[in-house]
C-alpha cells in the first residue's frame, strides 16, 4: 500500500522569484535545491512548512523540449498565469494574525479572513498565479 | 529572461472583483489594476475569462445576493447595496433574468443551504450563474 504523501508539486514561472517567495514571504523553508547539468540544468527544488518535515512543495519550472513542446509549455503557462491551476490548503492557529504577517510581507491576498461555517478562511496567490488557502478551524 | 503573460495582470482584476464587489468598482479602476486602458482592458478579459469585466462583476454580485437570499434574513433592498448594487430595480431585473423568479421568490424556494464542509471559496466559484443569459449585459459589451 502507499505510506505516505511526500511531495506535491506546483508549476511556477520562475523558480528563483519562487523561492524567494515562499522561504521570504510564507516562512516555508527550503528543503531540497539540486540542479542536474546532464538534464539540461533540470533545477530539483523544494520548501515546506517548518514542523511539517515529512511534506515538501516542488517548485516546477515549465519545462520546453524535450519534456514539452513548446506550444505546451506557453499553454501550461498561460493556464496558471489565469488562474487556472490547483490550489493548495493550508492551516494556521490564527488566520487574522498570520493575515496581518503576511499582508505585511507583500503577499498578494484574494480574500481577507471571513468567517465561514467551518471557521475563518483567507485566500491568497504566489507570483506565477497559484491559489491558495489558509484556514483556521473552529 | 522569464516571459510573464499579461494575463497575471488581468487575474488580478478579477480577484479584486471576487474580493470587492461590495463596493462601487467600475471598469476604469479594474483595469488600472491590470495595467491597461479601459477598453483594451475590456477586451483582454473577455478574450482571456469569456466575459466582459462587467458580467464578472454583476454575476459574482448576484451569487453573492443569491446566497444572502437563502442564508439571511435581510431586507431585498438591503442585500442589493451589501452587494455594491445601487438600483433595487435593475438589481431585480437582472436577478429575475438569471434565476428566472424575482429575490423574493427565490428567497420563498430556496430554504437555507445545509451547509457540506466544502470551503465557501469553492461555493462561490461554482454558483455563480452564467453569464450567457444576460441579454441586456451582452449588447453593452459590444455597444
Amino acid at each position: 500500500m502507499l505510506k505516505q504523501l511526500t511531495h506535491v508539486q506546483v508549476w511556477v514561472h520562475d523558480q528563483d522569484e519562487a523561492l524567494a517567495f515562499y522561504t521570504e514571504k510564507l516562512g516555508m523553508e527550503l528543503r531540497e535545491d539540486v540542479t542536474v547539468p546532464e538534464l539540461g540544468n533540470f533545477r530539483w527544488l523544494s520548501v515546506g512548512v517548518p514542523g511539517q518535515d515529512d511534506v515538501a512543495i516542488t517548485l516546477m519550472a515549465i519545462p520546453g523540449p524535450p519534456v514539452f513542446e513548446e506550444e505546451t509549455r506557453k499553454q501550461i503557462l498561460a493556464l496558471l498565469s489565469k488562474g487556472a491551476s490547483g490550489g493548495l490548503f493550508f492551516s494556521t492557529d490564527n488566520a487574522q494574525k498570520s493575515y496581518e504577517e503576511l499582508k505585511s510581507r507583500g503577499v498578494e491576498f484574494t480574500q481577507e479572513p471571513t468567517e465561514q461555517p467551518y471557521g475563518i478562511d483567507a485566500g491568497f496567490r504566489d507570483p506565477s498565479g497559484n491559489h491558495f488557502r489558509m484556514g483556521q478551524q473552529s | 529572461m522569464v516571459f510573464l503573460p499579461s494575463t497575471r495582470h488581468l487575474l488580478r482584476a478579477k480577484d479584486l472583483v471576487d474580493a470587492r464587489y461590495r463596493e462601487p468598482l467600475d471598469v476604469p479602476t479594474l483595469a488600472r489594476v491590470a495595467h491597461l486602458s479601459p477598453a483594451h482592458f475590456s477586451r483582454e478579459f473577455r478574450r482571456t475569462f469569456g466575459e466582459t469585466p462587467h458580467q464578472y462583476l454583476l454575476t459574482r454580485r448576484l451569487e453573492r445576493a443569491a446566497a444572502m437570499l437563502r442564508n439571511t434574513d435581510w431586507a431585498v433592498a438591503d442585500i442589493c447595496l451589501a452587494v455594491g448594487l445601487t438600483s433595487v430595480g435593475s438589481f431585480t431585473t437582472s436577478f429575475r433574468r438569471v434565476y428566472g423568479v424575482s429575490p423574493t421568490a427565490y428567497r420563498a424556494a430556496h430554504p437555507p443551504l445545509e451547509r457540506a464542509r466544502v470551503p465557501t471559496c469553492v461555493l462561490q466559484a461554482y454558483a455563480r450563474p452564467h453569464s450567457s443569459s444576460f441579454r441586456e449585459d451582452r449588447r453593452a459589451a459590444h455597444g
